[in-house]
């Protein structure tokens, strides 16, 4: 089983169950987020993390917003609460844990990174 | 000068808040060491050899007086009283305490410094022309631009966990005084037309694998600055290895996928992203250029100089080798030598930064840089004020007349810090020293640089010297390699090997040997030994340094 964390903290259901499998559409870490597919207009793109310490799925997450994805968005496997923040800020709605993971990272820990939009650089220095 | 905005002040203080947790959570097991390690990382803190290592970032090489004490200051109440100054214009101290380390990243946001991102799979530290603002030949001072660069790479979402190591230097004239083209990227302010824009070099990198920096765009323009280098990061986060370390800096994925390959991968990202910069870095640019103005110079007589330099040679001496060209008239820019003979180079205790720092108020507009080359500057300096100053210096050892010489030598820690080193690089660096100096032949020598690295990761940048020092492990047994011909300025260079290794024992002596070499072939005192070294090849220097194999040949024949 699994825990989806939002900016309210741990979600008690995932409104994406009930979501058939043409619906939702699963990325490996190594896709190469320029050549996906995006015509057959998913309601969820899940991104896989394989480690806390594979950065890919970031990158992947922004080009995918850059192309146009406006769906859901969510970061899924070894996203630790450190790195809550930075999946907000690069496109992704929410992060899809292990309850192994987040019995050890309690929900007050990814709620003291809830407020992605504070303190960041880089919406500083693109809009105007 | 750059002072922080209430952003940053903001930004710096939550962030530290927040690695205050973690070294908690780490301790009550919420974080595993796995998980844990790239977040100490990120905020600069490494574990060495005997103990936690902190590399605070010293951005563009820039301090003010208030920082260099502050520094002094966690030397003394946190470390053992010292600090190291590095090839990237960091700060290390060797011996904090991990429970400390949140209190001293607290210290030094109060005066507005951090060791954010000095380490870890991140976009490191951004460094510049130690000369910047200063030297008679740029087109403009890099530093608003390194700061830009600073403020963008910090906390960049998308590039935390990286596939390894990411640097950028920035220069802002043709003389590359921050070996750009030893940088994953390289930047160079230039003009064209009238216009400013940037020269960006991408792909450069020691370590095992020595590649020099190629063009990517021989002129940028101006505005295009952060998409472009956000294209070039982003396109190497999906494209870079992870399966295997060392292939995984971008030098190796440029190499392996041809620049022109990376190049158009990189334009098309560009072209999705610089819509998404609406200009207002540009103003922030601006700004931050307001914060960077010259300083008001004095128009003064220096018939002081004129005079200390006639009547007393050992200042005559040190003039000679550490004072630089200003572009402004009756200046100099000041280099302050950290390798006195026999000590370890970049290191200074708190009480030398103290009177650098204060020197640097009285003397220096409180600007006080500090090189790759692991020494210090004071770049503005009235020339009626360097008797004072040199003065000054002496009192605490710090007015070694030895800039650009063979004893200043950039070392990395070795085996006496590194966890990851293979051999000892500061007792050697100390050995040669002493030699020369001792033979009294280093002005005699002239321009020379060795570098030493104590493993292949190169960190003492050993490809790039005129004489690279390299040690490795052979069973068991510290072997140094030599390397000739290196260079690491705008015509960088990676040195050649020159055959087997030398022992510990033999390596000073090794090195005394091609000297001597140099000087028995040089056309004249003016050749210098790169000079010499390019035009002859390595041959007569392989001989001195081989006697045997070579009369070995000789008999054969």
């Amino acid at each position: 089983m699994s825990v989806i964390v939002t900016d309210a903290g741990f979600a008690t259901t995932d409104w994406a169950a009930d979501l058939g499998a043409q619906d939702v559409l699963t990325l490996a870490s190594d896709t190469n987020p320029h050549t996906v597919d995006l015509s057959a207009a998913p309601k969820l793109v899940r991104v896989e993390f394989p480690s806390s310490a594979d950065g890919r799925g970031f990158t992947i997450a922004r080009v995918l917003r850059d192309h146009g994805y406006t769906g859901k968005l969510r970061a899924t496997g070894h996203v630790i609460a450190d790195q809550y923040a930075m999946a907000r800020r690069c496109g992704f709605d929410d992060v899809e844990i292990s309850d192994d993971l987040a019995a050890r990272q309690p929900e007050d820990q990814w709620k003291f990174r809830s407020d992605w939009r504070q303190n960041d650089y880089q919406s500083r220095l693109r809009r105007a | 000068m750059y002072k922080y905005s209430e952003f940053d002040t903001a930004f710096l203080a939550e962030r530290n808040a927040q690695f205050r947790a973690q070294v908690e959570r780490r301790i009550d097991g919420s974080l595993t060491e796995d998980e844990f390690k790239p977040l100490r990382l990120m905020n600069g803190l490494y574990l060495q050899l005997h103990a936690y290592m902190l590399r605070v970032a010293i951005p563009y090489g820039t301090l003010r007086s208030a920082q260099m004490r502050q520094l002094a200051m966690i030397a003394e109440k946190w470390d053992k009283g010292y600090g190291h100054f590095t090839t990237r214009q960091n700060i290390q101290y060797n011996w904090p305490k991990l429970r400390d380390v949140p209190d001293i990243l607290d210290a030094l946001g109060e005066v507005e410094m951090h060791a954010i991102q000095t380490s870890g799979n991140t976009i490191r530290n951004v460094t510049a022309d130690h000369f910047a603002g200063a030297a008679a030949d740029e087109v403009d001072d890099p530093r608003p631009v390194a700061e830009l660069l600073r403020q963008w790479s910090t906390d960049h979402p998308e590039f935390q966990f990286l596939p390894r190591k990411f640097k950028f230097a920035v220069i802002g004239s043709e003389a590359d005084r921050a070996v750009i083209r030893a940088h994953d990227i390289g930047v160079q302010l230039v003009e064209q037309d009238g216009k400013r824009g940037y020269r960006i070099l991408v792909g450069g990198g020691l370590g095992r694998t020595p590649m020099i920096g190629k063009v990517i765009r021989d002129f940028l323009p101006e505005e295009d600055l952060l998409p472009y280098a956000e294209a070039i990061v982003s396109t190497y986060n999906i494209l870079g290895r992870r399966d295997n370390k060392y292939k995984a800096r971008i030098k190796i994925t440029v190499h392996e996928n041809g620049i022109d390959t990376y190049k158009e991968l990189t334009e098309a990202r560009f072209a999705e992203l610089k819509p998404q910069f609406e200009g207002v870095d540009q103003e922030m640019l601006s700004s931050i250029r307001a914060q960077f103005a010259a300083p008001a110079f004095r128009n003064a007589p220096t018939d002081d100089f004129d005079a200390a330099y006639k009547a007393d040679p050992v200042f005559r001496a040190w003039a000679d080798t550490n004072l630089a060209a200003h572009k402004v008239e009756g200046y100099a820019i000041v280099s302050i030598s950290l390798k006195k003979h026999g000590e370890t180079p970049g290191d200074a205790t708190a009480e030398q930064m103290r009177l650098i720092a204060d020197l640097g108020e009285q003397y220096s507009h409180d600007d006080i840089r500090i090189s790759h080359e692991q020494n210090v500057i004071l770049p503005h300096v009235h020339k009626s004020d360097l008797p004072a100053l040199h003065a000054a210096l002496k009192t605490l050892g710090l007015a070694t007349a030895n800039i650009g010489l063979i004893s200043d030598i950039i070392a990395c820690p070795g085996m006496d810090y590194c966890a990851l080193a293979t051999a000892r690089s500061i007792p050697v660096a100390q050995e040669i020293a002493q030699r020369f100096d001792a033979l009294k032949m280093e002005h005699d020598i002239g321009p020379l640089k060795i570098k030493i690295s104590g493993c292949i990761n190169a960190c003492g940048h050993h490809h790039v010297g005129h004489i690279g020092i390299l040690g490795l492990d052979r069973a068991g047994v510290e072997n140094y390699q030599i390397t000739l011909g290196g260079d690491g300025t705008e015509e960088a260079t990676i040195g050649q090997r020159t055959g087997p290794g030398f022992s510990y024992e033999e390596i000073t002596d090794a090195i005394e040997r091609i000297i001597r070499a140099y000087l028995e072939h040089r056309t004249d005192a003016q050749e210098t030994f790169l000079e010499a070294y390019r035009r002859l090849g390595a041959d007569p220097f392989k001989a001195a340094l081989y006697p045997d194999k070579a009369e070995g040949k000789a008999n054969a024949a």
